[in-house]
């Protein structure tokens, strides 16, 4: 009995108490960002077809982040996510072009990004090569297969083609009584399958187990090859999605798109609180980041600053969420 | 050497002749082991003698190349860890095996989760009720009911995450439990109570395997002993039958003359002195003087500030109060490692693979790190003379290793710790700052180890170490001061100690304490 009081007192953060420490300085940071911006922006900013605007440009970064919240906190990482987006928006696009209906289009774009992961997934684990290098190498070879196979350009099938893909991702949805476009409630519904897979499932906790401690995980029979396997093929079909929303939005399959789009989502998970060694992160917390990452880029387009300078600005926050995350843990363990 | 049959006959587990061999080495020659139904049967030897390789094939991690086992009258083959588990056989690892990040019922179910809609597979719903209830009922049964098993494990002390590994060997109803050193990382009060639960676990029925260095802990908590040396089983029977002095000459294979070195040592002129140090938590008031040719011990409970103490000095962690001299040198508070380091001082951490050594790297950049200039022509280091100087270390000191290049790791625990001490002799310490030098490394070693230390110290060197175990303290020092919560007591000759005075004044603190806590 005393040595559960005495545990107590040791440690006064209650577990609830942990988690809302995690998602404070997410949500913090995403008021600080809306703050700012309606500061400086009040009329444009705060507008409902800013709104929509931003709902819309979360989806990709979204999507592809909810795939990686899955790899980062089994311990692993995708930097290839960006380029095999590229490869599903041209396959998705090819697709259309030979004629085939726009659900044949995703189904396409979601089986590359799927195959994709397949490879990466079964490399790490059969190779045992690291995932760093493994989706480094997957990063080249999707986008020069991308290249290849639309010839190095765009890839435009007939306008009509593209069908309820458009739709989906239409900032000014139809009916009107949707608010945003279909995809951003699309990406709620997956948001929160995700985030109870994560978590509810002995899937999820395996997830968690094996980027908290692999051995314990093996040890405890968890099918630790093919766990990861799913992480990665998981992380690979949110990109074919990803891929798929990009081609309704673009209205072409761009082998060029999305180029360093990896370090976005990364950084989306980054600061929704997840640990890039594994064991820590949540779909809540990624949305977030993602959510405050396009709010950003929304905000510095509407008040004219330039791309160069977003991009500095969002390398700062990344390196400012890891510090936080950083002085946390720190915390914790003293 | 009084071999016991078994008394209800058949034997709940039995290893016969079981042989391993890696490569050219053979790790056992014919090791055999009997376990009954409620007994804690302890497993001594050195390190290297096979226990390890034993306990892993008892688990399914190896097979071996000869040999029969039974269990529960039945011929046990585990085809790995989790088929051991499942079949009743669950190990609880030195280094604990659990995930930080999930909660403690996560941990005890993790594998085994039960499942709302079996038919989903591992996408099911999990059935937190279940799982919760499953915890709740091992860890009551392990005396630890009012522990909340929606705890994230990580934020928990090291004694708890054992209960919480050993509430995992429970919950899968295990009726043999190997615990592989399990007090090494618990303070004496954790490891008390752990012995208890251990007393009361067999009491319960259950048959437990216990690994421990320590043998007052074998004396206390087993029933009957197997001793192995160099894979091959020397000794087996009921403790009560044995001494301590006769396991661990059987556990060395040559009688034990002295496990420490003849004292007289004289002491020089005072070379470190330490005034009211306190650091940002720990320590609270600590000083001291050591002379040349001293060994000063510090003895403590775990987390009084011993090893706050000595990182204080040495420049780790920092100093908010205090005075340092070191040769009648003042050190500033905000001296850094190196420059202490160049004033003499040479600090060994008692978490000898996290900080230590660098594993992964050669014995000799590890132990000619602090000082590789003196190695280097014309800047370059060449692995020559890196060699030529290490095996300088490596001979005087005795240390077996494969060679200077080999990979630090592959050392036993006792030539890695006496590769960190070489180290600091290479870097011309001469304060040592020791913290737990013998923690872990096997009792062979620590002879080796208590030889090395009186042979520094007579050399006219100054060594300050701690030690969680007392008779070391008793045996090796010459002076011992006590640190409780932060404060160091004054330091008396090891000679006016005993083990009970040093304790008494560890839990309660100084004589004016008195009261404040019943020990």
């Amino acid at each position: 009995m005393t040595v559960a009081k005495r545990v107590e007192a040791n440690d006064p953060e209650t577990p609830w108490l942990g988690r809302i420490g995690r998602l404070a300085a997410p949500f913090i940071g995403l008021f600080l960002v809306l703050g700012i911006f309606v500061a400086i922006e009040p009329e444009a900013f705060a507008s409902a077809r800013n709104a929509q605007t931003i709902a819309v440009q979360t989806v990709v970064v979204g999507i592809g982040a909810i795939g990686m919240c899955f790899v980062i906190v089994s311990g692993g990482i995708d930097l290839s996510i960006g380029s095999v987006i590229a490869l599903a928006s041209v396959t998705g696009a090819l697709t259309l072009d030979a004629g085939h209906s726009p659900s044949s289009a995703l189904a396409v774009s979601a089986g590359t990004g799927v195959a994709c992961g397949l490879l990466n997934g079964g490399l790490v684990t059969s190779l045992r090569i690291p995932p760093f290098i493994v989706t480094l190498g997957m990063l080249g070879i999707a986008r020069g297969l991308a290249k290849l196979l639309s010839s190095n350009q765009r890839i435009a099938p007939p306008p009509e083609s593209v069908g309820w893909l458009e739709g989906f991702v239409d900032k000014t949805p139809e009916p009107s009584w949707l608010l945003v476009a279909p995809a951003v409630w699309s990406l709620l519904v997956i948001a929160v399958v995700a985030g109870l897979v994560l978590r509810r499932t002995p899937f999820g906790v395996h997830v968690v187990a094996i980027g908290s401690n692999e051995q314990t995980a093996r040890l405890c029979g968890v099918a630790v090859r093919r766990t990861k396997i799913v992480v990665y093929v998981l992380c690979g079909l949110g990109a074919g999605i990803a891929g798929a929303v990009t081609l309704g939005r673009l209205g072409v399959g761009d082998p060029t798109t999305a180029v360093g789009l990896e370090l976005q989502i990364i950084a989306a998970v980054v600061i929704g609180g997840a640990s890039l060694s594994g064991g820590e992160g949540g779909i809540l917390g990624t949305m977030i980041g993602a959510f405050m990452l396009s709010a950003l880029s929304a905000g510095c387009t509407l008040a004219g600053i330039d791309n160069s300078v977003q991009e500095i600005i969002i390398g700062g926050i990344i390196v400012a969420a890891v510090t936080i995350d950083g002085v946390r843990h720190r915390r914790n363990r003293a | 050497m009084s071999e016991t049959t078994s008394p209800g006959g058949v034997p709940l587990l039995a290893m016969r002749e079981v042989r391993k061999r890696f490569g050219g080495v053979h790790a056992l020659r014919g090791v055999s082991l009997e376990i009954e139904r409620g007994e804690v049967h302890a497993l001594v030897g050195e390190n290297g003698a096979g226990k390890s390789t034993l306990m892993k094939i008892l688990s399914g991690i190896e097979s071996p190349d000869a040999g029969e086992m039974d269990f529960l009258g039945r011929p046990w083959r585990p085809t790995g860890p989790v088929d051991a588990r499942r079949g009743g056989i669950a190990m609880i690892h030195q280094e604990l095996a659990l995930a930080p990040h999930l909660s403690v019922a996560e941990n005890i179910a993790l594998g085994v989760e039960p499942r709302r809609v079996p038919f989903l597979g591992s996408v099911s719903p999990l059935d937190l009720r279940s799982m919760r209830k499953r915890s709740e009922d091992v860890l009551r049964r392990l005396g630890h009911g009012d522990l909340d098993p929606g705890r994230r494990t990580g934020d928990l002390p090291a004694a708890v995450r054992q209960i919480v590994e050993i509430g995992r060997a429970l919950a899968s109803e295990a009726s043999v439990v190997v615990m592989d050193e399990p007090t090494s990382s618990l303070g004496r009060r954790d490891a008390d109570r752990l012995l208890e639960l251990v007393g009361r676990l067999r009491d319960e029925g259950l048959a437990i395997v216990y690994i421990s260095h320590f043998l007052e802990e074998i004396r206390r908590v087993a029933d009957r002993y197997t001793v192995i040396r160099d894979g091959v089983t020397v000794s087996t029977g009921r403790m009560a039958d044995q001494s301590d002095e006769g396991l661990v000459e059987r556990m060395i294979g040559r009688s034990l003359d002295a496990v420490f070195p003849p004292g007289g040592r004289s002491p020089g002129e005072i070379r470190l002195r330490a005034r009211a140090i306190a650091g940002r938590s720990l320590p609270v008031d600590a000083s001291i003087e050591a002379h040349r040719g001293e060994i000063l011990g510090i003895a403590g409970l775990v987390g009084a500030g011993r090893t706050e103490f000595l990182r204080c000095l040495a420049g780790l962690d920092p100093t908010d109060r205090g005075a340092l001299e070191i040769h009648g040198r003042k050190i500033r508070h905000s001296a850094s490692v190196r420059s202490r380091m160049r004033a003499g001082l040479g600090f060994l951490s008692e978490d000898r693979k996290g900080e230590g050594l660098a594993l992964a790297m050669s014995v000799g950049e590890n132990l000619l790190l602090p000082r590789l200039r003196p190695i280097a022509r014309g800047g370059l280091l060449s692995s020559r003379r890196m060699d030529e100087a290490a095996s300088v270390w490596l001979d005087r000191l005795a240390i077996r290793t494969g060679g200077s290049t080999a990979a630090a790791g592959t050392s036993s625990g006792g030539n890695q710790q006496k590769i960190a001490i070489a180290r600091l002799l290479h870097q011309d310490a001469d304060v040592l700052l020791l913290d737990e030098p013998t923690r872990g490394i096997d009792i062979g070693s620590k002879v080796q180890v208590y030889g090395l230390l009186d042979r520094l110290a007579r050399d006219g060197r100054t060594i300050v170490m701690t030690s969680g175990h007392l008779p070391e303290l008793l045996g090796i020092c010459d002076r011992i001061a006590v640190m409780h919560r932060g404060v160091l007591g004054p330091a008396r000759p090891a000679g006016a100690w005993t083990e009970s005075s040093l304790m008494s004044e560890a839990v309660l603190g100084g004589a004016d304490a008195d009261g404040e806590e019943a020990a």
